[in-house]
């Protein structure tokens, strides 16, 4: 592996990480308006948001809490909820250099969240561990920033400036996916079932009970294995 | 609220979440041979990232068309590769623009 062909420069990671901190922003004020409105202080908000760094699991974790439910049944729904990153830390450790030590493996793990992840493994090269230090920053600052505007001030931003921040993370999907979907037509098959599947699980009575994370799993899951045995790829797409 | 319960459950759900997150990371260095094992991991981003943009993307905004035509810029800019940052805001321009013109005609309000 020549040293070019790693990806491992701060400042571009701080960069492709700015829309998903915006996107974070708009997300993490709902999340912080429900913890305070379901009796949590504002700095347990926070706390939850800066030590977790993932949507579906801190919902899950509030109305828990305010169920009293026991630290077992806490522990079972956030492993099912988020099972879903095992697949993706899976799928990033074979993006990372290599090289890279433990230590800095340990703070890696802690924000491959759904959004980062996407946007490393999406990347042509090998990630280096500034690089995706850098990806991490506005992330993390926007989750917990947002967090704490919701829990403090709920109507802050106007309702039209939120709902228009919440279309910046499906913009960045759209800019990951498209294009190697367009250079590479698999890809785009395998979208293509993702989304029936999603929207089979979303709309088909029964199936819509199920908790988001598992029909990720399900959906992403199933879509790839499709994927990997009707389209196996050669080195060169790897 | 009980304080020192509630920095157990936020200790029990970080917990957890960090090491569904973690062990894979520490514990697969080498690079995997399988095939179809690659062919698998390869395609999993993509399909993971579809399965969750669609169809919450049209729940993401203040309407569904709204986030119908951010989503379709956000495609049409991509396809023309353009960088992320303006694809993404792009998208979130023409949100606020089309909300705009809907609740200017009454079809939504703030």
């Amino acid at each position: 592996m020549q040293q070019d062909d790693v990806l491992n420069r701060f400042y571009k990671g701080l960069q492709d990480g700015l829309p998903i901190g915006l996107g974070y922003i708009s997300v993490s004020i709902t999340f912080g308006m429900l913890a305070v409105s379901s009796g949590i202080p504002i700095w347990g908000a926070v706390l939850i948001s800066m030590t977790n760094l993932t949507s579906a699991g801190q919902l899950a974790g509030i109305s828990l809490i305010c169920a009293h439910a026991s630290m077992l049944e806490m522990a079972l729904t956030q492993l099912v909820i988020n099972i879903r990153y095992a697949l993706m830390s899976l799928s990033l450790s074979q993006k990372l250099d290599k090289n890279i030590s433990i230590p800095k493996r340990l703070l890696i793990a802690f924000g491959n969240s759904d959004e980062i992840f996407a946007l490393a493994s999406t990347k042509k090269q090998t990630i280096g561990a500034r690089y995706f230090y850098g990806l991490m920053c506005c992330p993390y600052l926007g989750w917990a920033l947002g967090t704490l505007i919701g829990a403090v001030a709920g109507g802050l931003l106007p309702e039209n400036v939120r709902s228009a921040l919440g279309m910046a993370i499906y913009g960045m999907f759209a800019a990951v996916i498209v294009p190697p979907a367009k250079h590479f037509h698999p890809i785009g098959k395998v979208v293509l079932i993702a989304v029936v599947l999603s929207c089979i699980f979303a709309w088909v009575p029964g199936l819509n009970q199920l908790s988001m994370g598992f029909v990720i799993i399900l959906c992403g899951v199933g879509a790839a294995l499709l994927g990997a045995y009707l389209f196996p790829i050669k080195e060169a797409q790897g | 609220m009980d304080i020192g319960r509630f920095l157990w459950y936020v200790v029990v759900m970080a917990g957890v979440t960090y090491l569904i997150r973690m062990l894979p990371l520490v514990l697969i260095k080498k690079k995997i041979q399988n095939p179809f094992l690659k062919s698998f991991l390869f395609y999993i981003p993509y399909a993971v990232l579809a399965a969750m943009a669609f169809p919450a993307v049209l729940s993401s905004t203040s309407s569904v068309w709204s986030a119908i035509l951010g989503l379709a810029v956000g495609v049409l800019l991509s396809f023309k590769e353009k960088d992320l940052l303006i694809v993404a805001g792009c998208a979130c321009v023409t949100v606020f623009l089309v909300e705009y013109l809907l609740s200017s005609f009454g079809v939504i309000t703030f």
